[in-house]
Formats: C-alpha cells, structure tokens, sequence
C-alpha cells in the first residue's frame, strides 16, 4: 500500500477515500475522484448531500477525518497554504466586500494573491473592459444588482491566475440572461488552461460540464460525462438522471 | 500584503456610516457628562425630625443640621413609628430622634442623647449621611459646651488633639479630578476592545471571511491589519481626551503625555487583542456582544473605577491583579494627579505588556483559517 498519492501533472483534483465526519454524522463518506487538467466538472448532489463539505476541504477549510487530497498538486492536508495560493473560490454566499468598491475589491484579492500593483492596475483595466463594468468601476459592490456581483465575484476569483477554481452554486438566484454570460466567463476561463470545478443545481448547467458527478448521502454515486450518464441511466435529460439518483437519499434534505 | 488589508480596513472604517462619528461623540458624552452626574459626593439628603423635646436646643439642632446644606427636612413626625413610615414610602433617609427632656438633661448636666437612624438600602449613602450627621453633632457638643461653661477653668484646660488634615495631590477632594483620568481608560477600553470584538465576527456572518481564509493571507497579517486602525483610533480618543480633560476641567497631568502614551500604547493592544481573540471564538454578533459585556462587567468592578481594591477581599484582589483596566487606571491617576514617571511605573509597565504579548499571540494563534 502507498501511503501517499502519486502526482500527476495532468490529474488536477486526486481525492482518495475522502472522509468528513461531524460526530456521528458523515457528511462526506469515502469519497475518489480525480478532476482532469483543464475540465469543467460538475459536482451535482441534493441539499445536504455533503457537496459543500467535499469542496470545502479540498480548498483547505475544512480539514478531512479521513483519506487523502491532492489539489494542484499539494496535499490537502498538510500543504493547505500552498493548495489555496494555487486555487480561487467563489462561495454560495457572496462574498466579496459590500463597501469597497469595484476596483478596490480587485485590488485587495490581487494584493492578497501577491500581485503587483502594476499588474493589477492593468489587469483592471483590460477586466472592466472585458465585463463591460467601466462605469461600475467606481461604485460600491453593495449598490450593484446581484447578476453585477456573481460575475464580479468569479472574475475576482480568477484574477491571480490560479490552477482552478471552485464554485459553489455560483448562479444560484440569477436570471437565465446573465446565467448564461456566466457560464461564456466559464469557457473563457477554461481556454485559459484554468480548470473549473462547479457545484449548481440547475440541470441544464450540467449539461454544459465535461464530466459531472452525482453526490448522494455523503457517497459518489455516478460519475461520467452527461452524454454516457444519460445513456447509462437511460435518460433524455441530466434532470432525469439526476432524479433516479436523488430518490435513493435516506438523508433529509435541509 | 498588509498595505492591501489595511486600506482596506481604513476604507471601510471611514464609509461606515456610524464610527466616525462614534471616534468624536463618544468621548464628549463620557467626559464631559459623567463627571458631572456620577459624582460621591452625597447631597439633599431627606432628613426626618422626630422631635419630643420641642425646645430651644432642640430647634437649634435641627437648623443647624438644615444649614449645612447636605440635609433637606422632608419630615417632622410625631412618632419613630411615624417617622419609619416615611422611611418606608421613601420620602425620608435618615431620622433624627430627640427624646423629651433633651435641653433639661443637658443643662443639669448629664448630658443628652439623641438618636439616629439611616435607611442603609444603599449602603454608602446610609453610612455617609450617618457620617455627616454625627460630626454635626459633635460640632452641637461642643457649642454646648461653650455656651454652658463658657467661663469654667477645667474646660479650657482639658487637653485636646487638634487635627491638622492635609489631602495631597488632589487638595480639593475633587470628585471630578479623580474620576475623568480613569474615565479616559474607560473610553479606550470601549472603543479598542469592543470594535475589535466585533469586527472579525462581522465577517464571518457577512461572508466576507471565508473569501480570507480560502486565500493565503498569513493568520499575523490578517490580525495585524485588523489590530493597527483600532491603535491609531485608540490615540485618537485618548488625544480627545486630553483635550477635554483640559479645557472643561483644567485637568493637566502633574506627570509628561508621553508617559501616558506609551502605556495607552500597550494598553490599546492588549485590550484590542482580547477583543480579537473574543471575535475569533465567537460565531454569531450576539455571541461576541454577550461575552464582551461579561469582561467589560468583571473589569469595570474590579478596576477600583469606584471602589478602591485594597477594601476587597483577598481573592478578588487577585482577580483585579489580572485585569488591565485596573493597571491602566493606576498608571492614568498617578501620571495626572501625582505626576508620577515611567520607572516609579514599571510594575503595571511590566504587567500591561505581559498582558499584551499574552492576548495578542492567543488572538494570532486562536485565528483559525481551517476547521
């Protein structure tokens, strides 16, 4: 038995047996995974299903009770600094600074991540552009609408160039219009060489990973692209997949 | 890194809407209207007269008392009984009670007796007023003894000790003198230990911390950035302070500002790494706000802010020893009033920097980024 994982430069998530017990509750049940280099994939699951706890502790917030991570190529556990210098994050809530203002929140998380003030000036700059911000600029992030502020939020999560980004429900509460200039942010991310793990529960999202997995009970139950999931299934839609799977959960939803 | 932080921290200080104006209000309220309020001078005491004598001595001791202005007549009642009641619906204090035949037994010689009795709900008013009272009464005596034999050979030969009271540094017992330095200390302690309390729980319920500790901040630059405004707000208040405690009350430290700097220096960061460390135990407002009260509560009480620690009992002498306020509070009165240095200082020096070192390495170390 090898007790630790081997790298693998083109594996960018390897989870062994990945485990999160709260007392005698197991949120995250032995669960294997790997996330290739420049993939989007998706980590579907219901309420409760332990989605959050899985990505929580391969950002380094949470630590396992059991099994081993490996993210960007450091141990989730014992190399949790180097693992969040290499990765951004975009949480469920919104969590950028309501009274700084556009540019500012910019220039705090690129000052965090170590860049320059040159660089970030720039990278402003050609960012702004980009969303078609510039007149949003100067305004505090609070007074935006929420669409404003999710594709702020995840262009922030990007700035410093990491390996990978984790999303949690990034478009939860959004109208289908800026759902969908999300996701061509996602592409363009992925083009990048950044790869793109997504939690959501809107199906038609899924249809638009690589691969996507289906988390039920704390436990990985299936785990393919949605083209071979559907087939597999013998399903039209993701959605259909989706509901064989979740019927199973004994667990609760909250 | 910590210049990103720290803008940030600046700017979000200057746009809320309420501290700002918290930094200048806050010091004019507590100094310029406690003071004033909150004073140990005991006043308009409500006095009752039971007076079974109804003589000429007997008026004359009840005016006597009356012109002393510490005492207001609010009742004259017939009986103890009577006078009790008074008591009882609170419109006496203190009862006065002159037996009959008061001026005949005093003239005869054997001497009169009166009696006294003080409503001792509040403690330190009963005691007071019985205080006041008595040595008007010893003052009665000795008129007496005057007016009675005023020509007798023994009474101008009878050796007495005759009190020569002096009351240094504060000549005046000066209510005022002794109570705005210490009040200073209770503004930093509000300001620098509650805000710090509430601001790293303020992000955990916002968000806003996750964001932090999914990125590599270091746990020492995250608290650094976090503990520095409230420093320089700290001396902010205090310079306010001194402002007014210059210009409404004329109150100059006898000792240098530069003393009291450096110990408000040392004393911010410990008061500040305590709120810290209370911000990052603490998962809800509510939590934070609740244990805040509980230590301002213990160190308040046990701060000798109105009751000197040497009256207290052992083990609460103890408790007093660890707590910062009380240490400031010393260095704060002896600095304004006795005008004492740095090196008469070096015990609470030593004890305010063991204070400071131990809440701010337990606010970097209890800064958990992972769970």
């Amino acid at each position: 038995m090898n007790n630790t994982i081997q790298h693998n430069p083109n594996k960018v998530i390897i989870a062994e047996n990945l485990t999160k017990r709260f007392g005698r509750f197991t949120a995250v049940d032995n669960i294997s995974f790997e996330v290739e280099k420049g993939e989007i994939f998706g980590f579907l699951g219901a309420n409760g299903a332990g989605k959050t706890t899985a990505m929580r502790m391969l950002c380094g917030l949470s630590i396992p009770t059991g099994g081993k991570g490996l993210v960007a190529g450091y141990d989730i556990g014992s190399q949790t600094e180097l693992v969040k210098k290499s990765i951004g994050y975009m949480s469920q809530k919104f969590s950028l600074y309501d009274d700084l203002k556009v540019w500012e929140n910019i220039e705090l998380f690129g000052g965090i991540y170590g860049l320059k003030d040159k660089e970030i000036k720039t990278k402003t700059d050609d960012l702004m552009k980009v969303l078609n911000f510039e007149e949003e600029r100067d305004k505090l992030v609070g007074s935006l609408p929420l669409g404003f502020k999710q594709k702020l939020a995840f262009s922030v999560s990007i700035f410093h160039n990491p390996k990978l980004v984790f999303l949690d429900e990034p478009t939860g509460g959004v109208d289908p219009i800026t759902r969908r200039q999300f996701w061509e942010l996602i592409y363009d991310a992925t083009s990048r060489g950044i790869t793109v793990f997504v939690t959501t529960h809107y199906m038609d999202e899924a249809e638009y990973c690589n691969r996507v997995s289906i988390m039920v009970d704390g436990k990985i139950e299936a785990l393919d692209s949605p083209k071979n999931l559907k087939s597999q299934f013998n399903a039209k839609s993701m959605d259909e997949v989706f509901q064989q799977l979740a019927r199973k959960s004994t667990r609760k939803a909250d | 890194m910590i210049k990103f932080l720290l803008k940030k921290e600046f700017k979000q200080l200057i746009r809320n809407p309420f501290l700002p104006r918290m930094i200048f209000i806050f010091p004019f309220m507590v100094l310029m209207v406690f003071p004033w309020a909150a004073s140990y001078e005991i006043k308009n005491l409500n006095l009752s007269v039971v007076d079974n004598d109804h003589s000429t001595y007997s008026r004359e001791l009840t005016q006597k008392i009356i012109s002393s202005n510490y005492f207001k007549l609010t009742n004259v009642s017939p009986t103890y009984k009577k006078a009790l009641k008074s008591i009882e619906k609170d419109q006496s204090d203190i009862i006065l009670e002159i037996p009959a035949n008061f001026e005949k037994n005093l003239t005869n010689g054997q001497g009169g007796k009166v009696m006294i009795s003080a409503n001792a709900v509040n403690g330190m008013k009963g005691g007071i007023g019985m205080t006041y009272l008595s040595s008007i009464l010893v003052d009665f005596n000795a008129q007496v003894i005057q007016e009675l034999m005023p020509s007798s050979p023994g009474a101008a030969s009878v050796p007495t000790i005759e009190l020569d009271s002096q009351y240094r540094f504060n000549p005046h017992l000066n209510y005022r003198v002794f109570m705005v330095p210490a009040l200073m200390v209770m503004l930093l302690t509000m300001m620098c230990g509650f805000l710090p309390a509430i601001s790293i729980v303020f992000e955990k319920e916002l968000g806003t911390m996750e964001q932090i500790n999914v990125s590599p901040v270091p746990r020492l630059t995250f608290i650094l950035a976090k503990l520095i405004p409230f420093w320089i707000i700290g001396f902010i208040v205090i310079s306010i302070g001194f402002l007014i405690a210059w210009a409404v009350y004329g109150l100059i430290p006898a000792g240098h500002f530069s003393t009291i700097y450096l110990f408000a220096a040392i004393y911010i960061l410990t008061v500040s790494g305590l709120g810290i460390v209370i911000s990052n135990y603490a998962s809800t407002l509510q939590q934070a706000m609740f244990i805040v009260f509980f230590f301002l509560m213990l160190f308040i009480m046990l701060s000798g802010l109105y009751t000197p620690i040497d009256s207290m009992p052992e083990w609460a002498k103890w408790i007093a020893a660890f707590n910062p306020l009380k240490h400031f509070m010393e260095v704060m009165r002896s600095v304004y009033l006795k005008g004492s240095n740095t090196f008469q200082l070096a015990k609470p020096l030593m004890a305010l920097i063991g204070f400071a070192v131990f809440f701010n390495t337990w606010a970097v170390l209890s800064y958990r980024k992972k769970n």
